[in-house]
């Protein structure tokens, strides 16, 4: 087991499919000699040459468009949007072209693309660099949508969206760049798809994402610490495909759920699980699922008011508490 | 060429009737009046390269080769539709024919035509990538990130801008800060200024070939414009009548079709070989329009495939 951080694992995992596969390329602003500006991509271009990694300029419809032309004519890219925020200057190929082409053509292409961002808040940015914008992602039909929380999650998952033979969204969330975790050594591939159970608890369960993961853990730990509440986390991971199965079979242990997620309020992630256990487990629910949130307000860069915006683990622990008071 | 030419036309017009009588539905923009540039580009291209179009996209497609049937019946939402009754008059899309699709959003389609080059390039296969758009997608961005990114990467695609006077209902020289919208703006990109009579398709076939040259040679991208004149409206629902007689007048007597005619005949092709082709193409624009009548409507579970890469739709386990 070798120790890496968040951002290393980016690059760790891009250099195991570049190395597998010489249909993996890999394009973006300052991704190539710079090693991107968050640091996650420093190597690559050294290992892997200027072919294969290549600087663009800003033009982040250019970017998508060329690796989805890409995608459809045999190749495998890997897109980096720097910002997520930056989304919305190319959403049309994102939403219009990269996720609907397959379809309107009756199959006739295929679209093998990852396209990797830095996503969510917590590093005082403000409200133009700082959104989680997932649930964008997700409510376009056509579009695989992943966020990570642990270096392993960071390269098992990214290796299986570069594999996989569909567009994928990767949402790196940028307060965890700096985050250290154990990588299984050798090849590490996962599944996408796939939530995990990361803490066992029968009282209550909490879905969380990327960075709300070890925020939930820790207020998971201070409820039994404190009130000898047990309650589960799981590691939702991977937006779409939904692990339906995962999220209810830990629901029915306690009939009892919370959502912990970054982005704001309205048309979360969270609401549609909500809507899914009300519809398919309600014989199960012990309470309403309770949605913890940023408010629908966007996000300010004061230390002070970011950090009373994104849920916090005093705040997961209070309303996890007073819903089963 | 003529063969093309007529092909274009007598399809585009077979869809114009059809939309009369009610059996496609829906929306359709139609390249009547535009046929020598689709048709000149066309044969400069060779099997393996690539066409990127608009949703006025009938003629790129199917001069690349795709079958009359498919096309129509595409657009009459019938089973034997090109695109299963998917995507309809705006995408049509022929893969084993290189035609890579038409998109219906300006300017999208400039940056995957691109893309295409680029892996064309990657791969050394020696592809051009040709990409077709309007005078109104040079006012978009993607226009500009487009052109920049192919010009920098040095890919081998060729940008032709199909000027035909107008942007929807507004003619170009209104909203356009010079007076050719495409060639104009190539210096900007270090690239030539490229401008073409669009009505002549040996006049495209020219340019085109010259550009086809270029980008096998490895010296990078072209932009060529040529203008041309649509003999309808901008879509099934535009009567054009916001364009004056007089040009409505100047242009039908630039329609490429009675030119290219009159050449051939010049250049001392018999008569009859040149009504023989239209003959035949009536005859197989005829018989498409019968089989495409003829064919089922998609079964419903055709709504559900092809999301992914597996064939399914599911979001889920």
């Amino acid at each position: 087991m070798a120790e890496l951080t968040y951002r290393e694992a980016v690059a760790d995992a891009i250099a195991q499919e570049m190395e597998r596969d010489d249909k993996v390329v890999f394009l973006g602003e300052d991704i190539a000699k710079a090693g991107g500006v968050f640091k996650t991509t420093v190597g690559l271009y050294d290992k892997f040459g200027p072919d294969r990694v290549r600087d663009t300029p800003i033009s982040e419809q250019a970017i998508l468009g060329a690796a989805m032309g890409a995608a459809m004519t045999g190749l495998r890219p890997i897109a980096e949007i720097m910002f997520s925020d930056f989304f919305a200057v190319c959403w049309d190929i994102v939403v219009n072209q990269i996720a609907k082409t397959r379809y309107m053509t009756g199959g006739q292409v295929t679209m093998p693309l990852v396209i990797r961002s830095a996503n969510g808040g917590g590093v005082r940015f403000g409200a133009q660099h700082s959104q989680s914008i997932e649930n964008w992602a997700m409510m376009i039909p056509g579009l695989k949508v992943i966020a990570p929380s642990t270096p392993a999650d960071v390269k098992g998952l990214l290796a299986a969206s570069i594999r996989d033979p569909d567009p994928v969204i990767f949402f790196e969330q940028k307060s965890l760049y700096g985050d250290k975790g154990e990588i299984p050594d050798g090849e590490h591939v996962d599944e996408l798809g796939t939530a995990r159970v990361v803490r066992d608890g029968t009282d209550a369960v909490i879905y969380a994402l990327a960075a709300m993961v070890p925020r939930s853990i820790k207020a998971a730990e201070r409820l039994e610490a404190d009130l000898g509440i047990r309650v589960s986390v799981v590691d939702v991971r991977s937006l779409v495909p939904l692990d339906t199965r995962t999220l209810f079979s830990e629901f029915r242990k306690s009939g009892r759920a919370f959502t912990v997620e970054e982005n704001p309020r309205l048309c979360g992630w969270g609401a549609e699980i909500s809507s899914l256990i009300t519809e398919e487990c309600f014989w199960d629910m012990d309470l309403p699922v309770t949605r913890i949130t940023t408010p629908h307000i966007p996000l300010a860069s004061a230390d002070n008011l970011e950090d009373q915006m994104i849920p916090s683990v005093d705040r997961i622990f209070e309303t996890v508490r007073a819903g089963l008071d | 060429m003529w063969r093309l030419q007529l092909e274009v036309r007598h399809l585009e017009q077979r869809a114009h009737d059809l939309f009369l009588q009610n059996l496609i539905k829906g929306t359709s923009h139609l390249a009547v009046g535009q046929e020598a540039i689709a048709a000149g580009c066309a044969t400069a291209m060779r099997p393996g390269d690539y066409t990127f179009c608009t949703y006025r996209g009938h003629a790129h497609t199917l001069v690349r080769g795709a079958s009359m049937t498919g096309m129509l019946g595409e657009l009459m939402g019938k089973e034997c539709g090109m695109l299963q009754g998917k995507g309809g008059s705006m995408h049509l899309t022929d893969v084993e024919k290189g035609a890579m699709g038409s998109y219906a959003i300006i300017g999208a389609h400039l940056p995957i035509a691109t893309g295409a080059a680029w892996a064309a390039q990657y791969n050394k296969t020696g592809a051009v990538s040709f990409c077709f758009f309007g005078d109104g997608t040079t006012n978009i961005g993607a226009f500009h990130e487009a052109l920049n990114f192919a010009v920098i990467w040095k890919l081998p695609v060729v940008f032709v801008c199909e000027n035909n006077l107008y942007m929807e209902y507004t003619p170009i020289g209104e909203v356009t800060a010079v007076e050719h919208p495409a060639a104009d703006r190539a210096g900007a990109y270090g690239l030539e200024s490229i401008i073409v009579d669009g009505n002549d398709a040996d006049a495209v076939y020219r340019v085109a070939r010259a550009a086809v040259d270029k980008a096998v040679a490895g010296d990078g991208p072209s932009l060529i414009e040529a203008k041309t004149y649509r003999h309808y409206g901008h879509s099934r629902a535009d009567p054009a009548t916001y364009r004056p007689d007089e040009e409505v007048e100047e242009w039908m007597a630039k329609d490429p079709i009675p030119m290219y005619r009159s050449r051939l005949l010049e250049f001392g092709v018999p008569e009859k070989v040149v009504g023989d082709i239209e003959k035949s193409v009536l005859k197989a624009v005829d018989d498409a329009t019968e089989e495409a009548k003829a064919s089922p409507v998609p079964r419903d579970e055709l709504a559900h495939t092809d999301v992914w890469a597996d064939g399914g739709s599911a979001w889920r386990n």
